[in-house]
């Protein structure tokens, strides 16, 4: 029964993503049919200008946006396990703010003495950010054991930083810092092959290991103390799920800006449909719903008002930001119960 | 100390390097149940939660099996101990099944993944605790007793050789207390299990527990058999009782005793009286009673709750000195009653049927 709902969940995710990537291949301010994508994929002789298109800016757009997202949802997962608390995730507890607050730093830090600043230094600084506010809110979540209470202190200290990163965006104020003006507001645009590579390293190898965990991640649902009980090393667990979740959000951050919603909105959406937490599944699941998520919002942030654009942001918060109050008011009803 | 499968040498505990409680030396051997007994707050979680290593001791060694506690790695102890705690546990789409299966998870390969006879040992353990009609209910929406259950089907599960339980009772009720609990006394002797745990029941813990183990204050007070421990007056000093009274020998517990001049005079005997000594404590009426051999069921409630008793010791005839003082209560007393079916009683008893006769000649019998 279980197991026929499985493998059908994932013959779901998996027809979405291929067919997201197709239509953001293909759609666009300038429309390129299916065939000549597939002939531009497959290296036979098409259009220049629809080769150019797809090859420099559409392409490596859509792999990162399919990567990003997968990224920011399997660590809105670990923070939700980490926090018992499905409204965490890298957004609402400050962490992608951080990271964005950092990265702006080095931006104009680099900018004002003509610097080059690689794709490999801006995830560095984004983690080193996301660190930061990881911290905070750790040191936080000491004091307070009501945990409405720190995520309120996240989205607060979310908003300091982005006060900050504005602030520093506007006096930096340069034609340089068009760009950065943009990815500060979270988009996908810009994006290079040699960056999708780089992430793609980075993303896909956490992922790796966050798999390696879901063993000790499902003993961690049943609570702490048990956890330690069943023989894991709560220490080392809870350091290591913080650092793999500052590091995919980091990663994020540092080619996307903050996207919002899309750790907590995924994760839950993804629960729904397979009915089970268990990591084994539910991590691979998170993956591929980010992927689809941001796919799809993506897609929109660049049609809906062609040739205008949408951060991507503004798209996300639309279909994550009721989920979260959907969570919340089955959650009151619960407990009411 | 080898033939002891688990035992403390200066033990303490205590949190962020305060100690709490020292010198905590506990002996137990397989098969054996420690209960941990004495007044909230004295630190008997504490105490569970260094063995179970939840929180590092502050001094001393813990060892089980022949090892050092802190030396075993966590998949070895989780083998060899189980946990059944106090907190809430809120797992999301997890089936009761599911949550007894995760017992399994030291035996379990890189990624948990559970074999055909992981389920049956689950399975198992859930028909042991009687919980088997809730294998496919959602965990979150069963009851705080049934989830006890459920917790308890989980820490056999685990097949370990000593299971610690923190107040494992608290959420049952009465069927559940003692079923739950024959549970551990079937499995501490079939399996040879042995039990530490913590409980409010006194009664209970007197008649489960081979040792217990009393916390108060600082201290570990004592440490023993039932017999040993429970000696007249212990429990009341133990938990610093101001009200009310608990008698050792039986496990009955009483209120407060009204004390006043005694209004009323019981003449009781053979447990005929104890529903009305407790009836009047309810009205707040203060009585005396007699006359009593000590051996006499009503004893203990009488002496609990009445002014002043009148008893004379077991196995002996009524002496004199003793129906004078009675006759001498009814004088002061308002109202004289009998509980007592004197019908068709011998020799022994011509003393109380001589003390109804007085109160009658001196218009104060009742009923």
């Amino acid at each position: 029964m279980k197991n026929k709902r499985y493998v059908l969940s994932f013959f779901i995710l998996g027809c979405l993503v291929l067919l997201f990537l197709a239509l953001n291949l293909c759609a666009g301010s300038v429309a390129v049919p299916l065939r000549e994508v597939l002939g531009i994929l497959l290296g036979k002789e098409t259009d220049e200008v629809f080769r150019d298109i797809i090859m420099t800016i559409r392409f490596p757009r859509t792999l990162a946006a399919a990567i990003l997202g997968g990224g920011l949802a399997l660590s809105g997962y670990l923070l939700q396990t980490f926090f018992h608390n499905p409204i965490a995730g890298p957004f609402t507890l400050g962490i992608s703010s951080g990271a964005k607050l950092v990265v702006a730093l080095v931006m104009v830090f680099s900018l004002g003495w003509s610097l080059h600043v690689s794709s490999l230094l801006m995830i560095g600084a984004a983690f080193v950010g996301a660190m930061i506010s990881m911290g905070f809110v750790l040191l936080m979540s000491r004091v307070m054991d009501n945990m409405s209470m720190l995520i309120v202190s996240g989205v607060m200290i979310g908003y300091i930083c982005s006060a900050v990163t504005d602030f520093i965006v506007t006096f930096a104020d340069d034609s340089n810092i068009v760009n950065l003006h943009n990815w500060s507001k979270g988009s996908f645009s810009g994006i290079t092959w040699e960056n999708v590579a780089l992430m793609g390293m980075v993303i896909f190898l956490t992922s790796f290991f966050v798999f390696l965990m879901s063993k000790p991640i499902s003993a961690y649902q049943m609570g702490e103390a048990y956890a330690r009980n069943m023989g894991v090393n709560i220490q080392l667990f809870r350091t290591l799920l913080v650092l793999l979740s500052s590091v995919l959000s980091a990663c994020v951050t540092a080619f996307a800006g903050p996207v919002s919603f899309v750790g907590i909105a995924v994760p839950h959406l993804v629960k729904s449909l397979l009915r089970t937490t268990k990591p084994l599944f539910m991590i691979p699941g998170c993956f591929l719903g980010g992927a689809v998520f941001c796919l799809l919002c993506d897609l929109l942030a660049r049609v809906l008002l062609a040739p205008t654009e949408l951060s991507i942001s503004t798209v996300t918060a639309v279909f994550g930001a009721p989920i979260v109050i959907l969570i919340m008011v089955r959650r009151r009803k619960e407990k009411a119960e | 100390m080898k033939e002891f499968y688990f035992y403390t040498e200066g033990l303490t505990v205590g949190y962020h390097g305060v100690p709490l409680i020292k010198n905590i030396e506990i002996r137990l051997k397989r098969g054996e149940i420690l209960t941990l007994i004495g007044p909230n707050g004295a630190g008997k979680t504490t105490i569970l939660k260094s063995i179970i290593r939840q929180l590092a001791p502050i001094d001393g060694v813990v060892w089980l099996d022949g090892g050092e506690v802190r030396k075993l790695s966590g998949n070895e102890f989780s083998k060899k101990l189980s946990v059944v705690l106090t907190d809430r546990v809120k797992p999301e789409l997890m089936t009761c099944e599911d949550v007894v299966a995760t017992g399994r998870y030291p035996y379990t390969g890189r990624f948990g993944m559970l074999s055909q006879e992981d389920w049956g040992l689950a399975h198992e353990a859930m028909e042991l605790v009687h919980v088997g009609e809730l294998r496919d209910r959602d965990f979150t929406k069963i009851s705080d007793g049934q989830k006890q259950r459920v917790m308890l089907a989980r820490a056999i599960c685990q097949e370990p050789d000593m299971i610690v339980l923190d107040e494992p009772t608290s959420f049952l009720d009465i069927r559940y207390k003692l079923e739950f609990l024959s549970i551990l006394q079937r499995m501490s002797r079939e399996k040879n299990l042995s039990v530490i745990m913590s409980l409010h029941e006194l009664e209970l813990a007197g008649r489960i527990s081979d040792k217990l183990l009393c916390v108060k204050g600082d201290k570990v007070d004592r440490f023993g058999t039932p017999e040993e421990v429970f000696t007249p007056g212990y429990i009341s000093e133990l938990y610093g009782m101001t009200a009310g009274s608990y008698d050792e020998a039986s496990g009955n517990l009483e209120l407060e005793a009204v004390k006043r001049e005694p209004e009323v005079f019981v003449i009781a005997g053979n447990g005929s009286g104890t529903a009305l000594f407790r009836r009047l404590q309810r009205d707040g009426i203060s009585f005396a009673a007699g006359i009593l051999w000590e051996n006499d069921l009503d004893c203990p409630a009488a002496k609990a709750l009445a002014s002043e008793v009148v008893t004379e010791r077991a196995f002996c005839p009524i002496g004199a000195d003793k129906v004078e003082r009675a006759k001498k209560l009814m004088d002061s007393c308002q109202r004289v009653i009998c509980t007592l079916d004197l019908e068709g009683t011998g020799e022994w008893t011509r003393e109380l049927k001589g003390l109804v006769g007085y109160a009658g000649e001196i218009g104060k019998l009742e009923g």
